[in-house]
């Protein structure tokens, strides 16, 4: 596998070809924050945390360097006033429902995030999607997974599924940026025989 | 079966020596808009009425694509002599039998009057609505049943697929479609050619083409219409791309509320196989092609194009980080090329008649032209085919016609859901990608709201986001999270729980909702937010600090109220109450109960001229009801015969 060399925060790096801008970043010593990434599973590009900016022939584009490929030459700056603006409402955002979250609060903390600042909805899940993709990508079971889309959108795990495999297991658990008592509780609920009370409303 | 282009042609002329452009024709408009106003039954009537005066099998009555002016469907036009009918309805069926087939005679009422002139317009394409227009794709609709293979043939279809099977290299397809600057109709502007090469230049033996018809935009029929009205010209551009960049299956990716569209391409492409203009050997060419049509399952983002790709391979349509992007890495993997509905359609007319007959129409940075569909407070409602760099203005009054009800114009939302608000003083600009985009707004697909001055600019801000909402996949939190609070805030301005430091936030949740989302929906979701924040700004602080709303539209800030002083007690409005609010009674004086107004404002619309007793409020008090005993109202007329009575 070959080489490229570029620049992160004026640093010159050297990485694989087939690396992210967040492995590459990584690998130099360079933090960015992510909430949805995890080394072990296929980039999501969701929580848009390790949003950054680069530059290349005179143009300059924010990316998530979770999912950016390195490029030969490319210029990327992981710090400047709008990305931790946009790493701070983006933050506002998920504290809404897990203010009490410790990887948030360091967040909150760095980038001065006010957790107050939107309506509290307190379902503890940020819909990072990490349950759901451990479960899918690496026991490949799928017994958790989105169900709707946009503001509708929550984890659930397929009771049939779920009580057959989830009690040994629980790996996904401790993956949970907010809360492990999050999935659990979610998994309590979908086995539970009147799944129809809808707890959270 | 087709073997070569000299058969087509010996086709198309044998279909042709069938038909006498002499005889008398009869083309209804057969679309989605005339059908919904009775198109099926004024076609069924022309076939009885036909066969009841002699003529079944003289003249041909032919169920055509949608024209474009949907405000007076159902739409007829009677050739030879194009004489265009408008609003036609069963009854005067048999007139237009008995006087213009027979007798060649014009029915004056049928056609269209110039509003201010009163003058009659015979021919169609004399008609103001479009005679501004340059209907390069949509002109033919009305000359072709989609249906039908031949009708298309017989204008010279499928030509410019034999042309480059047999005279032209794949190389040579793809220069000449980077030439005519040909721009993604469907909201990206991406060039055509460009994302054609690096297709054709991916390395892979399997690749594919795909139709995106997945046309979502509230208010935008523009796809639709084409799909509808001629499935073969998006077909034979399908063709075109797949030749060019080496793909051998295609797919047509059609939502599934447009069941018309699904029916007509669906036969389209069982005539075009019946015909070896589909299949294996294409022409006796030796090119293999096929086309899937594939059902939307009623997802807004699916078309976004990695969303549609998942969606196409039965997963959910959530879409994926670009790079790479699908002309490398698409649809299982394989390199793949996806264009809009109108920008296939493009592909047939390029070939033919070069690209430089293309870059004519236009201006620098986008050629062509492109269909919009005109729809909200405006005259004409329907689509319109105009070259780049029209204005607005233009648009909206030449072809249009302006605003009905003799109101204001307000702001035109170009763009769709995600599009912009673009203000009065803005209406010259000229109507191209780049022009739109600096006004803040954008080209999206096509879609063209027309709002008059009734119309409130947060209310309309709070009713997109509203649905970007509901449509966001939910995958990003940007978008997610964003979206849905900028349209919380938006409905607490409308509803009178605005606060000061609410445009603030909206402004930064605009920004990171803008600059971070994962795809083109969220990264756009702002703009109807910042366009009427930018143009509409006065509004928003109406709304805010006064609790006022200017347009007297969002209910929670508004009240009806009869003025006692000019109430004629005329019952109109009492009667027609859909709340049963309104209390009085002849010769009483009419007053709302507040608690019961359900703000539907029927009273006001209704309330004759002579009185203009009910008055709208906003932000002021509404003052009491009178007393009892003074509601009695004492009619002029009959107050004068008192006063006579009492002389005498």
């Amino acid at each position: 596998m070959s080489e490229v060399s570029l620049q992160i925060d004026g640093k010159a790096v050297t990485a694989r070809e087939d690396m992210t801008l967040l492995e590459a970043a990584r690998s130099a010593g360079v933090s960015i924050p992510t909430v949805c990434h995890h080394e072990k599973l296929e980039p999501f590009g969701g929580c848009r945390l390790c949003m950054v900016e680069v530059e290349s022939g005179g143009r300059t584009n924010l990316v998530a360097a979770c999912t950016y490929p390195v490029q030969k030459d490319l210029a990327v700056r992981t710090r400047s006033e709008q990305i931790d603006k946009i790493r701070k409402v983006l933050t506002e955002q998920l504290l809404a429902y897990a203010p009490e979250s410790e990887v948030l609060q360091k967040l909150a903390r760095e980038y001065r995030a006010d957790k107050d600042r939107f309506p509290k909805e307190a379902s503890f899940c940020i819909l990072c999607g990490l349950c759901v993709r451990y479960c899918a990508e690496i026991k490949q079971k799928n017994a958790v997974g989105f169900v709707d889309r946009g503001p509708s959108r929550e984890i659930s795990f397929v009771p049939e599924v779920a009580a057959r495999e989830c009690w040994d297991c629980k790996e996904c658990f401790p993956l949970c940026p907010t809360s492990a008592l999050q999935a659990a509780f979610v998994l309590t609920r979908s086995l539970t025989s009147d799944n129809s009370v809808e707890v959270r409303k | 079966m087709i073997n070569s282009p000299a058969e087509l042609e010996h086709l198309r002329q044998e279909i042709l020596s069938r038909r006498d452009p002499d005889k008398a024709r009869i083309s209804v408009c057969a679309g989605a808009g005339c059908l919904a106003t009775g198109a099926g039954k004024v076609i069924a009537a022309f076939d009885a009425e036909l066969e009841k005066q002699g003529l079944k099998g003289e003249v041909h009555v032919k169920s055509t694509g949608c024209p474009g002016f949907c405000e007076r469907g159902p739409v007829v036009v009677i050739d030879p002599e194009e004489t265009c009918y408008l609003q036609v309805t069963p009854k005067d069926v048999p007139a237009i039998v008995s006087k213009t087939i027979k007798e060649k005679k014009v029915i004056d009422r049928l056609l269209y009057a110039d509003a201010t002139t009163k003058e009659k317009v015979v021919r169609e394409s004399d008609i103001p609505f479009y005679k501004h227009q340059e209907r390069n794709i949509i002109g033919n609709n009305i000359k072709i049943d989609p249906k039908c293979i031949d009708d298309y043939l017989a204008l010279g279809g499928y030509s410019a697929l034999a042309k480059v099977l047999f005279q032209m290299t794949s190389g040579q397809v793809v220069e000449e479609v980077k030439k005519s600057k040909l721009r993604g109709r469907g909201g990206g502007g991406f060039p055509t050619g460009i994302k054609w090469e690096a297709a054709r230049n991916a390395p892979g033996d399997a690749k594919y083409v795909i139709v995106n018809a997945d046309e979502g935009d509230p208010g935008a029929f523009m796809d639709r219409a084409v799909l509808e009205g001629n499935p073969h010209s998006i077909l034979e551009g399908l063709i075109i791309g797949a030749y060019a960049i080496g793909a051998h299956e295609g797919y047509v990716y059609v939502r599934q509320e447009y069941p018309l569209a699904l029916e007509n391409v669906s036969i389209a492409i069982r005539q075009a196989e019946e015909y070896g203009i589909l299949g294996s050997n294409i022409l006796g060419s030796g090119f293999d092609f096929t086309v899937t049509v594939h059902r939307g399952a009623g997802a807004f983002v699916c078309g976004e194009e990695t969303a549609l790709l998942l969606s196409l391979e039965g997963r959910p349509g959530e879409p994926r980080s670009r790079p790479p992007y699908p002309a490398t890495k698409g649809l299982w993997g394989k390199p793949t090329n996806i264009n809009n509905v109108e920008t296939w359609a493009n592909v047939p007319l390029i070939i033919n008649k070069g690209a430089d007959w293309f870059t004519q129409f236009g201006t620098e940075r986008s050629k062509g032209t492109k269909i919009f569909s005109l729809v909200g407070k405006i005259k004409n409602t329907g689509l319109v085919e105009v070259p780049m760099g029209v204005t607005l203005r233009d648009i909206i009054y030449k072809i249009g016609d302006g605003i009905p009800g003799g109101k204001k114009f307000k702001a035109v939302q170009t763009g769709g859901p995600a599009g912009g608000c673009i203000p009065e003083e803005h209406l010259d600009i000229a109507v191209d990608f780049d022009e739109l985009t600096k006004a803040g707004a954008m080209m999206g697909s096509g879609g063209m709201i027309v709002m008059d001055e009734d119309t409130c600019m947060v209310d309309v801000a709070r009713y997109f986001l509203n649905f970007l909402a509901q449509e966001s996949c939910g995958k990003c939190s940007p978008c997610r999270e964003g979206v849905k609070q900028m349209h919380r805030i938006l409905a607490d301005i409308t509803e009178g729980r605005g606060k000061e430091g609410d445009i603030e936030l909206l402004e930064d949740l605009a920004m990171s909702t803008g600059s971070a989302s994962l795809c083109a929906l969220g990264r756009s979701a702002p703009n109807p937010v910042l366009s009427t924040i930018r143009h509409f700004r006065h509004e928003y602080e109406a709304h805010i600090r006064e609790k006022r709303c200017p347009s007297f539209s969002c209910k929670e800030l508004l009240s009806y109220y009869i003025d006692p002083e000019a109430c004629g007690a005329c019952l109109l409005c009492l009667k027609r109450c859909t709340s049963e609010a309104i209390s009085g009674g002849r010769d009483q004086i009419h007053v709302i109960d507040q608690a019961k107004c359900n703000k539907c404002g029927t009273c006001f619309d209704i309330c004759p001229a002579r009185y203009g007793a009910v008055m709208r409020l906003s932000a002021e008090p509404v003052p009491g009801p009178i007393p009892e005993e003074l509601r009695i109202v004492v009619k002029r007329k009959e107050a004068k015969k008192e006063a006579q009575r009492e002389a005498t």
